[in-house]
């Protein structure tokens, strides 16, 4: 994974409470065995009409949306399914970050083991990030702040494991392999066996 | 004297490989993984790049479930994968099981099924152990006091080649069911009012232990459908304390224990309680007396009502929303709704017990006109045993389908769907928009309301088909 310090977006904003993975990546395409080209799909059933045309007044279709790397989303965002399609879609189609109140345990550990950050802000940022789409936001994932574009800075929080591993683009699974010898030992010293 | 412990963190300090600190996560050993053709074709290739081998292939059940059809088939020969995507992701799990060195309980061996349905019955589920799957749904283990919880696909390629977690330590949340269950109120019920009344996400973060008179009370596959729901309340894993019911229903499996090695492995597991005095994080109590048959009316599983109550009013818009996808009025009960398709099945009931309660209630009556009903059983020895019992005749001359194993119309990516606008009553456990088929509208319920709603051709009360 390469290393994240720093991102400036322009956010997008889905307000719905509890958007699951099904609406971001839905089931049927998950056929698939590759990482890539997931992006095309994502909330597709919100984006697409019922004959398959684009909704030109969905948010995520407006040109304004194209460049804008942050998503915001209403509370609970990334329930259901453990589904990694969801974070790797997401990331397929530019978005480096989503922003909520309160994120999904699976998605949230998907989200950073790929580098798309996850974050949490407190009711009263998120309500103003809300009526306010489109405004640049700065993070900082160093100091874990988000810079609003009023000049505040406001921390959030973020597990050191998971900062360090964005920061220096640490691979967890090289990591893991390093305590072989642990596992080992824990292996051969349990006292019963699997 | 050492603190009280709850089963949680009995199990998660007997499988410490590493301590975690402020710094790094915790090592956490991992006793048994389930993989599936839908979530791991990503980490046996980050482990094919690496020239990594799969660690334990003695510790990994494989099989396929998700994108497999239900058709059903006079042979495996004869079936036909819905779409090439499909296709090639089962023989890439053929491939990937060849040169790993895994056995896959594939088509015809006679134990292929839903991951959360195989691992029990095949005795490969035990208490104490630690398990994992690319499936938000691995929570089912849970009801045998095993610590299980779903994973993403990275950590799926960590767990075959290390057989460890990077894991922080959950909180720990009880709830507690006092009080029985009313005749023709099941656990499905149960767990719909749990997730109504605690919300979408109020395990998030946490794992739920279920404890009380209706949890002891309950078989195991009740117990299952209880702690498989758990992710749907937004909880990593929910569990059960094990007991002579968990002990009786493993005697005896393929892989449970044998012998002297059965005595100890139950000696061990009797000390898998939550000690008295033990704290949680935080606790919630339901009567179970109190409940009635449960549906749920939109468009997730804590959006809730009793069969006999009128689905509430909100103004908040997430609701509203949710409604207007639903075709489903503020006010009004869920009975008022006609069904155009049933589906029984999924790992959260797709178990012989659930086909038997479908069975009873379908048996000397019809599917109502113009409805659609697929009976799904959870694994191949499920279906053999149904048919052993001979439900499979009874189901076909109520004029619903008896169907090939798999996750069918739980998870829509297999040629099982709903038609946009339909209403399906399913025993599956989502009801987001889209889950069974574009524009599907789901209506969650036990298999008792669904075979009822089936027959009724309108959502049911089961206790009137009784």
């Amino acid at each position: 994974m390469k290393p994240i310090k720093h991102i400036q977006s322009r956010t997008v904003v889905l307000p719905t409470k509890d958007i699951d993975t099904d609406q971001i990546i839905a089931a049927r395409f998950l056929t698939t065995v590759s990482r890539e080209g997931l992006g095309k799909n994502v909330f597709y059933d919100l984006r697409h009409n019922k004959d398959g045309s684009e909704k030109s007044d969905f948010v995520l279709n407006k040109p304004d949306a194209k460049d804008c790397g942050i998503l915001v989303g209403g509370n609970n965002f990334g329930c259901g399914s453990s589904r990694e399609h969801a974070p790797w879609a997401l990331l397929d189609c530019g978005f480096k970050a989503v922003i909520s109140t309160e994120i999904a345990d699976i998605f949230r550990n998907n989200a950073l083991k790929n580098g798309l950050l996850a974050i949490v802000v407190d009711a009263d940022t998120h309500k103003w990030l809300l009526e306010n789409p489109g405004v640049q936001i700065d993070i900082d994932v160093e100091a874990a702040t988000l810079t609003l574009p009023n000049g505040s800075i406001l921390p959030f929080p973020i597990d050191g494991f998971a900062q360090h591993c964005l920061i220096e683009g640490v691979d967890q699974l090289g990591f893991l392999r390093n305590q072989h010898a642990q596992i080992e030992a824990f292996e051969e010293h349990r006292n019963w066996k699997p | 004297m050492n603190k009280p412990r709850t089963l949680f963190e009995k199990l998660w300090a007997e499988h410490i490989v590493v301590e975690e600190t402020p710094d790094i996560p915790a090592v956490l050993y991992i006793d048994l993984h389930i993989v599936h053709e839908v979530t791991t074709p990503q980490a046996f290739s980050t482990l094919r790049d690496l020239g990594l081998d799969v660690r334990r292939p003695d510790l990994t059940l494989a099989t396929l479930d998700h994108s497999t059809p239900t058709t059903p088939v006079a042979s495996f020969k004869d079936l036909l994968i819905a779409g090439e995507g499909a296709a090639n992701q089962v023989r890439q799990m053929e491939q990937n099981c060849a040169d790993f060195g895994l056995d896959l309980l594939g088509f015809g061996s006679g134990k292929r099924g839903i991951v959360h349905v195989i691992g029990p019955e095949l005795g490969a589920t035990q208490p104490g152990k630690t398990i994992v799957c690319g499936d938000s749904h691995s929570s089912t283990h849970g009801a045998f006091g095993a610590l299980a919880f779903g994973i993403g696909t990275t950590e799926v390629g960590h767990v075959l080649a290390t057989q460890c977690l990077l894991q922080r330590k959950p909180k720990t949340l009880a709830v507690n069911v006092d009080g029985k269950l009313q005749p023709g109120v099941t656990a499905k019920d149960l767990i719909l009012a749990i997730i109504g009344k605690i919300g979408v996400n109020g395990g998030t973060g946490h794992v739920i232990e279920y404890r009380g008179e209706a949890i002891e009370a309950m078989d195991m596959e009740s117990r299952m459908t209880i702690c498989n729901m758990s992710i749907e309340a937004g909880a990593r894993a929910g569990m059960i304390a094990p007991d002579e019911t968990t002990f009786d229903y493993l005697s005896g499996r393929d892989r449970a224990p044998q012998g002297a090695d059965w005595d100890s492995a139950v000696a061990r597991w009797r000390q898998l309680r939550t000690d008295d005095g033990a704290e949680f994080d935080k606790s919630v109590t339901v009567n179970a007396s109190e409940l009635e048959p449960m549906v749920t009316f939109g468009t997730n599983p804590g959006m809730v009502v009793g069969i006999n109550e009128l689905v509430p009013v909100s103004n908040d818009t997430s609701f509203q929303k949710a409604l207007d996808y639903m075709q489903i009025e503020s006010g009004r009960p869920m009975t008022d709704n006609a069904v155009d398709i049933v589906f029984v099945g999924s790992c959260t009931n797709g178990r012989i017990t659930d086909i038997e309660e479908t069975a009873k209630i379908l048996a000397g009556r019809k599917v109502a006109n113009g409805v659609r009903m697929l009976v799904v059983p959870g694994s191949e020895l499920v279906k053999k045993q149904a048919e052993d019992r001979g439900l499979d005749k009874i189901i076909i001359a109520a004029g619903a389908e008896w169907r090939e194993a798999g996750c069918s119309m739980c998870i829509g990516m297999n040629g099982d769907i709903a038609q946009p606008g339909q209403l399906s009553v399913s025993t599956s456990n989502r009801n987001f928009e889209g889950r069974q088929g574009v524009g599907a509208r789901t209506v969650l319920a036990s298999p008792a309301t669904a075979a009822a709603s089936a027959v009724a051709g309108y959502v049911a009360d089961p206790r009137a088909y009784s």
